[in-house]
Parts: structure tokens; C-alpha cells; sequence
């Protein structure tokens, strides 16, 4: 009876972490570029953090509110995890199903950063939390936390 | 009207330095005086007879810094003797992370043996002297005899992940130029970082 309950919980976690697994793609800098200069109509809301960031994991909320509450209206919440790729099974996914995080997740695995983090914003200095809001008209770069309200006034202030 | 454009100037003057956010290659160190993990007082001025200062403001929490630690170490032992010796700060406040108290940097010190200073910046003024925005953040500083001057500022290399996969040595590659009487090109890098805990 133990044995079989072992295999189930196993073929469960199987197929739960086969699912994030498909749900969380892991890309180097030039496969996460196209997210980062969409033209449509959308607003999208890239957030750079990892699970290891507390200031990152505390704001997390305030993204995922704002996903949800402005999923009609065209936004698009991405959330780029910059944790280190031997931990994407151990910490990342765990992280993302414990946490039930609706958003879109990407792994970003690019160790050579000094090459790509002119070109997320030449602001950046490389440390996270960090966000870009942009539409076709507009792209805004912040490093900084956001509480939800701060998070919503910019975003509003790209949906003019 | 010269009052005026005088105080204009002055003013202007002031906000600048006040929101100068740091140094730049080529600007004059900051000094320090602060705690190290053996309970001496390090300061700047104790390197007046080094080529030069590797400043590196690291952490022990900081999974970046973590991953450095090692090659830290290694580029002590390599540039000491060349005159070029590393000094660690943690720019942390333990209030905010307690993961980087005094106490456990004399731990971690002693577990890895860290053959450099590692210092507490104690009320966090040094760290915004030099514009410090993450750990690891390394700051190379030259002795030009007259005073410690920046060279180059930025990531110690192109690869947190794999010590083993590195393409671009930076920071060697900096303090070879300066041993060579160069100038580091490139003498500014950037790299993926922890913030700095400071309180709100």
C-alpha cells in the first residue's frame, strides 16, 4: 500500500514539474531579447528577479496583483528569474508551484551579463529587483522596489 | 547679478557632488577607516607602499558573491606579492540582512581563510562614497605616489556560474594592464549583482 502511494506522489510531482518544466523556458540573453521588443499593441511588464532576492520575492505580489487585475487591458506580466540554472529543478520550480505564480516565468541563463545589461536598459547597473514597463511608445526602466500602488501609477503612466 | 550667478554656481556645484553617485575611473579614492574581521582598523593610507588596491565590496549572503569567494581569494594570492592585495567590504546593513553581521564575517573569514582584510562599513558612509550599487562590486585602485586613483571599476569577470568557463578576466586583465604601465581597457564592466541592504 506504502509503495503505492510512493509511486503516485512520484508520477504526480512527475507531471507537475513536467508542466512548470514546459511553462518556464530557459533562455540565454538572445532568446529572451524578442520579449523585451514586442510591437503590438500590448504593455509589458518585465520584472528581473530570483528566488534568492528577498527584495525580488517580497515585491512578487504586487506583479502577480497587477497581472491579474490587468489581464483585459492588454498588459503582460514577464518575470525574468535570474537564478543560476543548476538550481531550475531543486529551488526555481518548487519556488513557482509553491507560490502558485500565475505570471509568465523565463529562466534567463547568460552568464556573460556585461554583454546584456546595457542592452535591458544602460541605466541598469546589474542589480536586482529591476523592471522595465514599455509599449511601442513608451519604455521605462526602473531599479528599484515597488509596492503594487507605485507598480499600477507607472504602469498607467505607459497606458495613456 | 554676480552675487547671483555666484550662488547659482555654488548651488549647482553642491547638488552635483551630493547626487555624484560615486566615483569614476580616474577619480581619487575615497578613504577608509573601517573594522576588519580581526578586530584591527583598516585603512587606505596603511597601502601608501602598495602599486595599488583591489577594493571589493562583497557580502556573505549574496549568492554572487558566493561564487566569487574562491576566485576572490585566488587573485589575492596571485597580485599580493605584485603589489596589488585585495580588500574585502561588506557594505551590508545586518538589520537588514543578518546574514552579513560582523560575527558572521569573522565566520566566514575563518572558515575559508580569506587571506585579505575583510571589513565592516560601519554605518554604511563608504559604500555610497565610492558608488557601490551590488555585491560583488569591485573597485581597482593605482597608486600613483601621490594619491589612489581609480582604474577600473566593474565585475571580476564574465562568468558567476563556472570559475572553469570564464572568457573575459577583467579585473586580471585591469591589473596586468596597470603592471604593465596601461591603462585597463575596458576599465568599467558591469555585471548581475545583489543590491546593497540599506534601511528604509
Amino acid at each position: 500500500m506504502a509503495k503505492i502511494k510512493i509511486s503516485i506522489t512520484c508520477i504526480l510531482l512527475f507531471f507537475t514539474f513536467s508542466f512548470l518544466k514546459a511553462q518556464v523556458p530557459i533562455l540565454d540573453f538572445e532568446g529572451l531579447s524578442p520579449y523585451l521588443s514586442k510591437q503590438n499593441d500590448s504593455i509589458y511588464v518585465v520584472n528581473f528577479w530570483a528566488t534568492w532576492c528577498v527584495p525580488c520575492v517580497k515585491e512578487l505580489p504586487a506583479f502577480e496583483k497587477l497581472n491579474e487585475e490587468y489581464k483585459e487591458k492588454k498588459v503582460k506580466v514577464l518575470l525574468v528569474s535570474l537564478d543560476f540554472e543548476k538550481y531550475y529543478n531543486s529551488k526555481l520550480l518548487p519556488f513557482i508551484d509553491e507560490k502558485n505564480i500565475q505570471s509568465d516565468v523565463i529562466l534567463l541563463n547568460d552568464p556573460r551579463s556585461n554583454s546584456w545589461i546595457d542592452k535591458v536598459s544602460p541605466e541598469w547597473s546589474g542589480a536586482i529587483p529591476a523592471t522595465i514597463i514599455y509599449n511601442k511608445k513608451k519604455r521605462t526602466f526602473y531599479e528599484q522596489s515597488f509596492s503594487y500602488e507605485k507598480l499600477e501609477k507607472e504602469l498607467r503612466k505607459h497606458l495613456k | 547679478m554676480k552675487n547671483l550667478i555666484l550662488t547659482l554656481f555654488t548651488a549647482v556645484f553642491i547638488s552635483g557632488s551630493i547626487f555624484a553617485g560615486g566615483l569614476e575611473v580616474g577619480d581619487k579614492a575615497a578613504k577608509f577607516n573601517l573594522k576588519n574581521v580581526d578586530g584591527s582598523v583598516v585603512s587606505l593610507s596603511d597601502y601608501a607602499d602598495k602599486n595599488g588596491v583591489v577594493v571589493v565590496f562583497t557580502c556573505n549572503h549574496c549568492p554572487y558573491s558566493i561564487a566569487y569567494e574562491d576566485r576572490i581569494i585566488d587573485l589575492h594570492n596571485k597580485y599580493n606579492s605584485q603589489g596589488y592585495p585585495v580588500v574585502a567590504i561588506n557594505p551590508n546593513d545586518p538589520a537588514v540582512q543578518p546574514g552579513d553581521s560582523f560575527e558572521a564575517m569573522q565566520q566566514r573569514s575563518e572558515e575559508k581563510n580569506f587571506p585579505f582584510p575583510y571589513l565592516f562599513d560601519e554605518g554604511q558612509k563608504v559604500y555610497p562614497k565610492y558608488g557601490a550599487t551590488r555585491t560583488p562590486h569591485v573597485y581597482l585602485l593605482q597608486n600613483t605616489g601621490k594619491k589612489f586613483e581609480v582604474a577600473y571599476i566593474g565585475a571580476i569577470d564574465d562568468n558567476y556560474t563556472d570559475a572553469s568557463d570564464v572568457e573575459a578576466f577583467y579585473l586580471e586583465d585591469a591589473i596586468d594592464a596597470l603592471i604593465d604601465g596601461k591603462k585597463p581597457e575596458p576599465n568599467f564592466t558591469k555585471a548581475i549583482g545583489c543590491t546593497i541592504k540599506v534601511q528604509k
